[in-house]
């Protein structure tokens, strides 16, 4: 596949390693905000390559983990009123509410499709008039487009039977929050590649002057990561802070002015709670007033978001990176992926679903 | 952030611009997906597509001379790669 | 009311409605003349030999050798045809494969239809004529079943159950408790086909193309290994759960690690894709005309020679060995040359866009 294969050439991979490995002369805290990021790092076994030369902590990155678990009782109760038919990603269905899952709601004869683009469920509501479709809109800006698209595109075809639960998390607010935290030690981050070609990242400017700390524009695939730590790297090593694009061929410094175009003519600005974290200053986007008709919220009268305390699920301090999955007590032994306690081990790019799948230890002889 | 994959522009499908469709190329296998973000993309145009939606048109230029810089840099170690 | 029935007359019931046009009803499940009506025009028709002709309980079923393998399964599958197979091609090639990687010549299937009342007689038809050319195919007959038909909701649409059973060819395959140190993994071809097109027929993922099932009977492959003395340790089609669940079956019975590489393991171009854009993993994905097969090393090339024989297996492919216990049941050599834990999969797979 163009544009995948290149950036996964084993040769290729194996020199930048070495050129990482060689230019770090401290164990930096790199941080990346992205479920993809981790998810890859771990996969591809790259953060098992870095142990020794880098301390690589994932962040609050999956948007599946940081909808709060009372959104996805919301989800659940729409989808066993009669009548309607809840759609969401695949992600979604997994991860546990304070009543169980949209899985298990389904087994229990609730109604809930799988989409994997919200046009389908667009799709769906047009060529099935008579049932209500609430399609379940979480994800980064590089998801909100799409969710804004689906809105739009209802409202042109005149659908009376289409509305969006939407939860869709801002990235940068994050970063602040976590950079402002009186115990941070994150010295440099990995910035969200697909989120930035959405928004762009000129305005990550702000957050390199202020911290006075690297944030380097990455992409996805095993290449991509490893030319986004050697940047992030060299400016470290050379003390001097910046913003760098390491994912050129995607991420542009304005973004994408359609997609933000569509966005801002559905969303705006606001205050919502991440699970595992608490409120996150404008870290998400609501829907605007003018189109009550798409909001699920307002079509069936729920309640604004909030947050319980979920108990000994320490996902708050893995995605601010104070600790590691395997440093949580539950790690492992009560939290698993068959019986999680909380959201990163439920959802597959959570950063605790990651490691227990990927960064078991392994007694290797390296031939 | 998460799942975008590059496909080729094989042909544009509806040009309403909230209802933009084109099939898309990924390695042999063709979908169609939304084509509002990228309503300047032309056939043969490589773009990014997460959840259905493409979401750039993918810089090819900057692309292979990533790869080519690279892979010149083994031959001369130590080179500084572009940003 | 009379009906007039070759020719004779019988006086019948006007309640008991026996002609709902193109849709079965409860009353052919109830046994009696309905159930023989069902039985003789739609399945006698089509399997008719001395055996099912009986129609008795079991079917009497002489054998060559003392040991008969038997296997049973039940299928329901959504949606009932998918690119590349349907139900009932599944119900016959999945038993039959069950007993293949046994050892066996499978010779005998029996054939159990619950049907949802409703259910479109077409439909039916299709599937009953799918079972029919695959047993053809598959060299299998079917000797005895049953039909029920139950009310609207209690079963989805249709489920078939099929047992089987078969000739072993001494020797059989030990199994995965007696695979050795470096003993070689094999696959007979590409992976994930299955699991891809049900998924992408289920969620109306419309790819072009579209995924294709490998379903497929897989018994002459094996017979020729065994004829050229070839008998693998332990062979098992990769059914639900894919080639992962497979060697985590086998690491566990054996208490070795199996350790495959990523490059080496063949995946078509549209699962690739379809993979990539969905974020699953080929490996986790169900296959049901491809297994995995664990050999000595000495018989390697001899073995994928004759794989390579037969178009269902002719793109065999090495793609790992059992090595000592590591602390991970299942490993797997990344590009960049670093081994990871791969995970046992749990539950279906779900697309992603995270």
């Amino acid at each position: 596949m163009k544009f995948v294969d290149e950036y996964r050439d084993p040769t290729l991979l194996r020199q930048q390693l070495t050129l990482l490995r060689q230019l770090a002369t401290r164990r930096w805290v790199v941080m990346d905000v992205c479920g993809g990021q981790t998810h890859s790092l771990l996969r591809h076994g790259l953060e098992e390559a870095l142990d020794d030369c880098l301390d690589l902590v994932h962040g609050p990155g999956c948007p599946v983990c940081v909808t709060p678990a009372e959104v996805i009782d919301d989800a659940v109760a729409l989808a066993f009123r009669p009548n309607v038919v809840l759609t969401s990603f695949g992600d979604m269905l997994r991860v546990p509410g304070r009543s169980g899952s949209l899985l298990q709601a389904r087994a229990a004869g609730a109604n809930v499709r799988t989409v994997y683009s919200p046009a389908d469920a667009v799709c769906m509501a047009e060529k099935e008039p008579n049932v209500q479709f609430v399609f379940f809109g979480v994800g980064f800006e590089t998801t909100a487009p799409a969710t804004a698209l689906a809105v739009l595109q209802a409202r042109q075809l005149g659908l009376t039977n289409f509305s969006v639960l939407a939860h869709h998390v801002r990235v940068e607010p994050a970063m602040r929050a976590l950079l402002e935290l009186p115990d941070n030690r994150i010295q440099g981050f990995l910035a969200a590649g697909h989120v930035c070609t959405v928004t762009g990242f000129a305005h990550y400017s702000q957050l390199v002057d202020e911290f006075q700390i690297p944030i380097v524009v990455t992409g996805f695939e095993p290449l991509d990561l490893l030319n986004g730590l050697i940047e992030c790297v060299r400016l470290l090593e050379a003390g001097s802070p910046g913003l760098r694009n390491e994912y050129v061929r995607s991420a542009r410094p304005e973004g994408n002015p359609h997609a933000r175009r569509l966005m801002d003519s559905v969303y705006q600005v606001s205050t919502i709670p991440w699970r595992g974290f608490g409120l996150i200053r404008e870290g998400g986007l609501t829907m605007r007033s003018n189109l009550a008709e798409f909001d699920a919220r307002q079509q069936f009268e729920l309640a604004a978001s909030t947050l319980s305390n979920e108990g000994d699920c320490r996902s708050g301090d893995v995605m601010a990176g104070r600790i590691k999955p395997s440093e949580c007590p539950l790690f492992g032994k009560a939290c698993t992926p068959d019986s999680p306690v909380g959201a990163p081990m439920v959802s597959s790019e959570g950063t605790c679903a990651a490691y227990f799948r990927y960064a078991k230890p392994v007694e290797i002889c390296h031939d | 952030m998460c799942l975008g994959i590059p496909g080729r522009v094989a042909s544009w499908v509806e040009r309403d611009p909230l209802m933009a469709a084109a099939e898309i190329d990924f390695g042999g296998v063709k979908k169609r997906c939304q084509m509002a973000c990228v309503p300047d993309a032309r056939e043969g145009d490589y773009v990014l597509v997460h959840a259905g939606i493409a979401l750039t048109i993918i810089d090819v230029e900057a692309a292979e001379r990533l790869v080519t810089t690279l892979n010149r840099l083994d031959e001369v170690p130590g080179e500084e790669s572009s940003s | 009311m009379t009906d007039h029935n070759n020719g004779e007359t019988w006086f019948t019931c006007p309640i008991v409605s026996h002609d709902e046009g193109d849709r079965i009803t409860l009353a052919y499940g109830e046994g009696g003349r309905l159930s023989r009506k069902l039985i003789r025009e739609r399945l006698l028709s089509r399997f008719g030999n001395d055996h099912l002709r009986q129609l008795g309980d079991a079917a009497l079923l002489p054998t060559k050798s003392g040991q008969i393998a038997f296997s049973t399964d039940a299928y329901t599958v959504t949606p009932l045809f998918f690119p590349g197979g349907d139900i009932g091609k599944l119900a016959v090639f999945g038993t039959v494969n069950d007993l293949a990687v046994s050892g066996a010549i499978p010779r005998w299937l029996s054939l159990s239809l619950v049907i949802e009342e409703g259910l479109v007689w077409s439909v039916l038809d299709r599937i009953l004529d799918s079972v029919q050319a695959a047993a053809t195919l598959a060299n299998v007959s079917i000797v005895t079943g049953d039909t029920k038909v139950v009310p609207r909701g209690a079963v989805d649409q249709i489920f078939l159950t099929t047992s089987g059973i078969g000739e072993i060819l001494l020797p059989a395959p030990v199994g995965p408790v007696g695979l050795q140190l470096d003993d070689v993994l094999i696959v007979s071809g590409p992976i994930g086909c299955h699991g891809a097109a049900v998924l992408c027929a289920r969620e109306q993922l419309d790819f072009d193309p579209t995924p294709t099932s490998d379903c497929a009977p897989l018994t002459t492959p094996l017979v020729a290994l065994h004829a050229a003395g070839l008998v693998p340790r332990a062979v098992r089609d990769a059914t639900r759960g894919g080639v992962a669940a497979v060697l985590h079956e086998w690491a566990d019975a054996s208490h070795l690690t199996c350790v495959i590489d990523d490059a080496s393991v063949p995946v078509g171009d549209e699962v690739r894709v379809i993979c990539e854009l969905l974020g699953l993993d080929p490996l986790n994905l169900a296959n049901e005309g491809t297994f995995v097969l664990a050999t000595p090393v000495g018989l390697v090339e001899q073995t994928l020679a004759v794989l390579g024989q037969h178009a269902v297996t002719a793109r065999s492919a090495i793609i790992g060995r059992l090595h000592p216990r590591r602390i991970a049941p299942v490993t797997i050599v990344r590009a960049i040359g670093r081994e990871v834990v791969l995970d046992e999969p749990s539950g279906s797979p779900l697309p992603r866009i995270c």
